[in-house]
């Protein structure tokens, strides 16, 4: 038998003694956020902590965390393209670096870098093209070449012979995974501290307006008044917009991520390739995670199809033949939000008191504490904060679109 | 010492296999596991636990075991695979894992391949449900698919040694096989698991089909094969597994469930050890312990958790000398490593009382969970069956059946029953009609009440007491979920990670979920379980990538004229599938010094370049033009044949997406061609527009690109070198003008010649069937070696190109650039009414003047060549960021033309900044450009005519 | 993988088939005659229901004909497919 000195999966962390209670609604809040998961519990937690609004509700159809937040592959990054992007990104990962211990609670947030792999010449010039503007905007960015890769994540095959040779990438070292989980907790727990309610179990089938105003939530466990009113929910913002009499460029799609048995660490940083779609990290106790393509159609089934999968393997033994007999485990999809041009929508609404934030597709969770307290901000003073100043509905008629789809860095 | 008894079980014990593990060389026999042959060696220590570090031995005997891990070290490094899913074969190298394996750092030598079968039934399990199904279907004459996960057929019944109709069990299951086997239109399939269920009748199963040879599996034979099932009726008899009870120090290597002590003994004819106590909540484990003392095990007691014992049960313990202490509970354990002993008191925790019993073998039983992992895949509703204790089909689906235990079922004629229904009932929903129902065999088990006791955990030490023994997490871990506020069973699972490690639950979610109500006071009924998601079981990436690896991973596409790019030293490029030559570098060249010298050839002489790989389209129909109308900015109706014309197209949000040459071939034909990278995507563009906006259309596009090869012959002797191989043409500036074609021989070949050009050289584009390719490629370089034609690649093209301001689609643009931006408003059109993207033009966006133009951008120092994808910035000196960004540079070169380097770029108000010095970092430091005209080379167009 | 019943060429795997978006959004008559906000509307803005969904497929790699199909976001079940012109069946959701 071969026992290590300490077992592999001693070191990791506990969870707090207690996390919150599970109170019945109130007739009313100042303050009613609708979606439990990591955006809506940030939400609530600066609303809180820097505006001091603590009669907040946030309203969860399931379990706290339990759609995206519980299904990303949690990969951090800030390293966008786009001028507007990095502003929120970035201000998100500033924030991720001291969030341990802004919410005391161990998040098992690692820097340990992502790599985002170049397979063509036009993947090179629009990598250096991004790196070069993350710098200038402040972001840490380098260009590494293959060597680099592979120094960088030895079991990378930079060979020239493989389908889609990898001709270098982009890294950033600050960049790295987190917990999703305690990432979420952290926040209920720190936001239910202060006051907020967490209310699982609780759908909201109607918004209530009056005078152009937003009054009221109705939901399966009754009607709550609010004075403003916050979706954070996701897959499932067109259909509460809609609640409202708005409507979103939004298009939900499942995506679909996996996860193997556990792995002696093998892979020390965060990959992805656009180009073959592999998203790869190896999370603490050993298990590699990655996230698959998108499937193509609109869907709320949180599932996806299987040939996503097989697709999503054959490209991850191109760049990593070492990963041949390891095993997926489990396999899972989420329903993400899709706006055309891959940024979020966030800000104000044409009803008074009503809230967006939403379209962030895959890349909800590494802005979660920036767009926490973007939309805390804007909440609170009923005003964008400069950082999702950009991200307005308008931006569709205007034409001022964030166009990450464009830019190299897309997704994830 | 060994374990293994004189006879019985399938294993053949004439043949000895050699194992090494952890080091120990030991053997076994053809038919052991390696689980069966590690207990018969008298190994119960495999490996140890991922956080605690404790010994963790063998608990199940099948893919529900929960801890023996282990890593297969030869023939091939393999990470954890359960001991009790290895087949022994000889030569295996492997050992225990402390909950990580460990991947080869070597490529896999083994094939991986998926094969697809479609069928009318699908059964899964071969045990007596499964095989009764099977049979039913497949006398009805359906279409009859069976797979199983073990190597051999018969499920529950391979664990004991009953009898059927007064022969052993064997017998009967043979019989059913051999009937099957030799049925047509029925295939069986072993060491198949189906693991995945989707819609459809769409199955997912991994066939293990060289692993259990060893070093002995034949090359070139798939170690693994997937099979894509895709099936009309599913009858799932995926049978049950036994449960255990929660206990403080249950964990302990030795201690095992009762049932599969049973298979052990029967199927590998190895006894778990050599004194067991018995710990049950039901009557099955009874039969385990007659059998094991019949065996020769010391049993020395049944402890049961019943207030009664049933009472023929016990008397036939009695009669074996085994003591059975009912209302009892097995409520600690003792072992450095393993089990050395059982503390045993009464249920009801009379205080003080506890008997110490010595035993190297706990066997446990706290009844039966149905395995309906498919099921809830397929999104069936389970309930909670209280009697049971235990989540069953709660609903019944459209296209699946369930048989067997997987219902809960635990009666073995019974269970024959409901295969044979199912069977039969799929069948007729599948359009046959059964025939020849097949008779329902007597069994003679003694064993398989359904009257137990639902005890998911005996009271006691819960830091101990492990609920999930590969995750070490015990009850202490569940109390301290709920305690904390918890409430959802999903949390739960999260914050205890029970039912996250390599078994996925398969032991310990039922009791968790079990522990969780009573903690919480709540009614199982009313309580979700955490969903089953695939796979079943773990499968491994290799054979999920399966044979589209390596040059089968994506199709590599190659022009007619490949070989002679191969032979000539080309470079390649990827451009979408295609493998492009990039340049041809020569002894000693780099790319620059390649590209410099193709670039001179060119502009001085003449050069050519194989475009086939652009995308062509062959647009035909009455409304021809009106369409192409539609989709280019420009106008193509008016278009005369025999003429060329350049075009834009643009998205619906007025955003180039890409551009070509439009010829017009005819009144109602013209040939279009595309990007290379995006011949497909524009195909379908126009395919989606004139099915369903404009069906009226007399229109239809087909794809041409690989019925040509495309040759661009360019430079001032072009010409000649055209004259030389194409005789019947007249190629004078007069009788054959620019933007024109005509259709004549090449090198004795029909041709069609377009004069038309990317570099401001004279050009012709020489085009012949893909058949004829290599050879016109080949008489046009025998044609120009007096002029010292040179071939070149993408490379010399795009330098070519942007020393005129041509830009190329996705490197002078990314889905946020107008043709505006690219200053070619002349390709625009102004009397159209409409066209695609037109509107989007009069957006406020797109009526910013400070917009990101296409401009030349000339280094001051004429040396330094700008990094491609750098920015620009205003000033000379940088501030602290975040930087004012003007624009990036999109394409530079050194020009041999202009003898400097030059550079392409987009730049806010870059039409309006011609003249100024803007700044471009490079590293540390500020390189200092002057903003131009896009056009840096022959900006009259004088070397257009030659 | 589910199977699309292909109006033309019957049940074919998914995996052979394009995806289209909201069906039965025209393209308009005249562009020129729109707001900003209502050509916004065309070009970016779709319903995107948890239900049944009027969409457009198209066979790909098989007949590569457009039709259209209603389908289920919840459950993915194709509830009913039509081809491209013909009006949309009624559906039970």
């Amino acid at each position: 038998m071969t026992s290590p000195a300490q077992p592999p999966g001693a070191h990791l962390p506990e969870h707090p003694d207690f996390l919150w209670e599970n109170p019945e609604p109130k007739a009313s809040y100042d303050v009613v956020i609708v979606g439990g998961g990591g955006h809506g519990l940030a939400t609530a937690y600066y609303l809180a902590k820097v505006h001091g609004i603590t009669n907040v509700a946030v309203l969860e159809k399931g379990w706290l965390a339990g759609g995206n937040m519980a299904r990303n592959t949690t990969i951090i990054r800030s390293n966008y393209l786009w001028d507007e992007s990095s502003g929120i990104y970035e201000h998100s990962l500033k924030l991720w670096e001291g969030l341990e211990e802004d919410l005391g609670y161990p998040i098992l947030f690692d820097q340990r870098g992502v790599l985002n792999l170049a397979h063509s010449l036009q993947d090179v010039r629009d990598s250096v093209r991004r790196v070069n503007a993350n710098r200038l905007n402040g972001i840490d960015a380098e260009w590494v070449d293959p060597a680099g890769v592979k120094e960088i994540c030895p079991i990378v095959n930079v060979s020239p012979d493989v389908r889609y040779p990898v001709l270098g990438a982009t890294y950033q070292p600050r960049a790295g995974i987190a917990k999703h989980d305690y990432v979420a907790w952290g926040y209920a727990r720190a936001a239910h501290a202060m006051g907020v309610d967490l209310i699982q179990n609780c759908e909201v089938t109607g918004l209530e307006t009056a005078g152009g105003r937003i009054t009221a939530v109705q939901t399966s466990r009754g009607r709550i008044a609010a004075g403003k009113v916050a979706l954070c929910a996701a897959g499932h913002s067109s259909v509460l917009a809609k609640m409202a009499g708005i409507r979103l460029p939004l298009a939900s799609h499942p995506l679909q991520a996996l996860v193997s048995e556990l792995l002696e660490p093998v892979h020390p940083t965060v990959v992805m390739s656009n180009a073959v779609h592999v998203y790869v990290s190896q999370a603490h106790k050993g298990e590699l995670v990655m996230g698959a393509g998108i499937d193509s159609y609109n869907g709320y089934g949180q599932r996806g199809s299987f040939h996503i999968i097989e697709q999503q393997m054959s490209a991850a033994l191109e760049l990593f033949p070492v990963f041949a007999r390891a095993h997926l485990l489990r396999t899972w999809a989420g329903i993400v939000d899709v706006s055309p041009d891959a940024s979020p929508i966030v800000g104000l609404t044409p009803v008074g008191g009503l809230y967006l934030n939403c379209g962030w597709g895959t890349g909800g969770f590494k802005a979660t504490p920036g767009v926490g307290d973007c939309f805390a901000h804007t909440i609170a003073h009923d005003k964008p904060h400069p950082f999702n100043e950009p991200f307005t509905l308008e931006r569709f008629t205007t034409g001022a679109l964030v166009d990450e789809h464009g830019a190299a860095a897309v997704a994830h | 010492m060994t374990f293994r008894t004189p006879t019985g079980g399938t294993i053949d014990r004439n043949t000895l296999l050699h194992f090494t593990f952890n080091g120990r060389k030991l053997t076994g026999h053809p038919g052991d596991t390696l689980a069966s042959a590690l207990l018969a060696n008298g190994v119960h220590e495999v490996g140890s636990s991922v956080k605690l570090g404790r010994p963790r031995g063998i608990v199940a005997a099948g893919s529900e075991d929960p801890t023996s891990l282990v890593q297969v070290e030869e023939p091939f490094p393999e990470p954890m695979l359960l001991a009790t899913t290895v087949e022994l074969f000889d030569g295996l190298v492997a050992r225990g894992l402390a909950g990580q394996g460990r991947l080869a750092p070597e490529p896999d030598p083994a094939r991986y391949d998926a094969k697809h079968e479609h069928c009318d039934v699908l059964v899964v399990g071969a045990g007596p449900a499964g095989l009764a199904a099977a049979l039913t279907a497949a006398r009805s004459g359906a279409r009859v698919v069976l797979v199983d996960e073990q190597n051999q057929a018969g499920g529950a019944l391979l664990g004991v040694d009953e009898y059927l109709d007064d022969r052993p069990s064997a017998a009967w299951v043979a019989d059913v096989l051999a009937e099957l086997r030799s049925t047509a239109g029925v295939l069986v399939l072993e060491r198949t698991t189906a693991f995945g269920m989707y819609q459809d009748g769409f199955v997912l199963a991994l066939q293990k089909r060289t692993d259990h040879l060893g070093f002995a599996a034949p090359a070139g034979v798939a170690r693994q094969r997937v099979w894509r099932i895709r099936t009309r009726q599913i009858v799932l008899a995926t049978g049950a597994h036994e449960r255990p009870v929660v206990f403080a120090g249950n964990d302990r290597p030795g201690i095992m469930l009762a049932s599969s002590a049973r298979t052990f003994l029967h199927r590998y004819g190895v006894l778990p050890g050599s004194r067991a106590v018995v710990f049950t909540t039901n009557d099955s484990a009874y039969c385990a312990a007659i059998d094991l003392a019949e065996s020769g095990v010391d049993v020395p007691m049944i402890v049961d958790a019943r207030p009664e014992a049933p009472a023929r049960l016990a008397t036939e313990c009695a009669a074996r000398g085994i003591e059975v202490r009912a209302g009892h509970v097995v409520i600690g354990t003792e072992g450095a490593g393993r089990v050395t002993d059982a503390h045993v008191a009464p249920l009801d925790g009379v205080a003080g009382h506890c008997d110490t019993v010595v035993c190297d073998t706990v066997l446990v039983s706290g009844g039966w969970n149905p395995v309906v992992n498919l099921f809830s895949q397929a999104r069936g509703k389970l309930r909670y069956d209280a009697e049971l204790g235990a989540f069953v089909p709660g609903e019944e689906l459209e296209t699946v059946r369930v048989a067997g235990s997987a219902t809960g079922e635990l009666d073995l004629t019974a269970c024959v029953r409901q295969g044979r229904n199912a069977g039969a009932s799929a069948a007729i929903s599948a359009g046959f009609t059964p025939r020849g129902q097949m008779p329902l065999p007597v069994s003679d088990s003694r064993c398989t009440s359904r009257s137990g006791l639902v005890l998911w955990r005996v009271p006691g030490d819960d830091d101990a007491s492990f609920v999930d023994l590969q995750r070490d997490a015990t009850v202490a871990d569940v109390l301290r979920a709920t305690g904390a506020g918890l409430r959802s069973l999903e949390h739960i699972k999260r914050y205890t990670t029970i039912g996250t490690a390599h078994d996925q639950g398969k032991t310990s979610g039922m009791i968790a979920a079990g522990i969780v109500a009573e903690a919480l006071g709540v009614e199982l009924a009313d309580q979700r379980p955490t969903t089953f998601r695939p796979p079943y079981t773990a499968v491994s990436f290799a054979a999920l990538a399966g044979r589209d690896r390596g040059e089968l991973h994506d199709p590599v596409r190659v022009t007619a004229i490949h070989p002679w790019h191969v032979a000539h030293g080309a470079l390649f490029e990827d451009v979408g599938q295609w493998k492009r030559p990039w340049y041809y570098p020569q002894a000693g060249e780099d790319l620059h010094t390649a590209v410099l010298r193709e670039c001179k050839a060119t502009r001085e002489s003449v050069g050519m370049m194989d475009g086939s790989t652009l995308g062509k389209i062959d647009v035909q129909g009455r409304d021809a033009g009106k369409f192409l109308d539609m989709l280019y900015t420009n106008m193509m109706s008016t278009l005369k044949v025999g003429r060329i014309r350049y075009g834009v197209m643009c998205g619906v949000d007025g955003m180039v997406i890409d551009d070509g040459t439009v010829i017009r071939v005819g009144e109602e034909r013209y040939l279009v061609t595309t990007t290379t990278g995006n011949a497909a995507k524009i195909l379908d563009w126009m395919e989606e527009w004139l099915q369903t906006e404009w069906p009226h259309l007399d229109v239809h596009c087909t794809s041409v690109t690989e019925h040509w090869a495309t040759i661009p012959l360019v430079g001032p002797k072009s010409r000649d070198v055209l004259a030389a191989v194409a005789p019947d043409l007249d190629v004078s500036n007069e009788a054959f003008e620019f933007m024109t074609w005509h259709d004549t021989h090449v090198a004795g070949v029909p041709a069609r010649v377009c004069r038309i050009s990317f570099s401001g050289e004279l050009a012709y584009e020489i085009n012949v069937t893909a058949w004829h390719g290599l050879a016109v490629w080949e008489a046009l370089m025998a044609a120009g070696e007096q002029y010292g034609i040179t071939p070149y690649g993408t490379e010399t093209m795009h330098v070519l190109r942007a020393e005129k301001g041509y830009p190329i689609i996705g490197q002078e643009t990314d889905a946020t650039v107008t043709p505006q931006d690219l200053g070619m408003s002349w390709a625009v059109s102004k009397k159209k009414p409409d066209f695609i993207g037109k509107r989007s033009f009069a957006r406020a966006e797109n009526n910013r003047t400070d917009r990101k133009q296409l401009v030349g951008l000339l280094p001051v120092d004429p040396s330094v060549l700008l990094p491609e994808g750098s920015q620009i910035v205003e000033t000379d000196r940088l501030p602290e960021p975040p930087v004012r960004m003007l624009g990036h540079v999109t394409s530079s070169y050194p020009s041999a033309a202009l003898g400097r380097t030059f550079a392409l770029a987009l730049v806010r108000s870059g039409h309006e900044r011609i003249g100024e010095t803007l700044y471009v970092p490079v590293e540390d430091s500020l390189v200092p450009v002057t903003v131009t005209e896009s056009v840096l080379y022959d900006k009259e167009g004088a070397r257009r005519d030659g | 993988m589910q199977l699309i019943p292909c109006p033309w060429c019957g049940p074919r795997e998914e995996a052979e088939f394009h995806y289209g978006g909201q069906a039965h959004v025209a393209y308009p008559e005249d562009p020129s005659a729109l707001t900003d906000e209502e050509w916004a509307q065309y070009v970016f803005f779709r319903e995107n229901p948890s239900g049944p969904f009027a969409e457009r497929w198209s066979h790909s790699a098989g007949c590569r004909r457009w039709f259209n199909a209603v389908r289920d976001t919840r459950s993915h079940d194709l509830l009913a497919v039509y081809r491209a012109g013909e009006p949309m069946p009624e559906v039970l959701s």
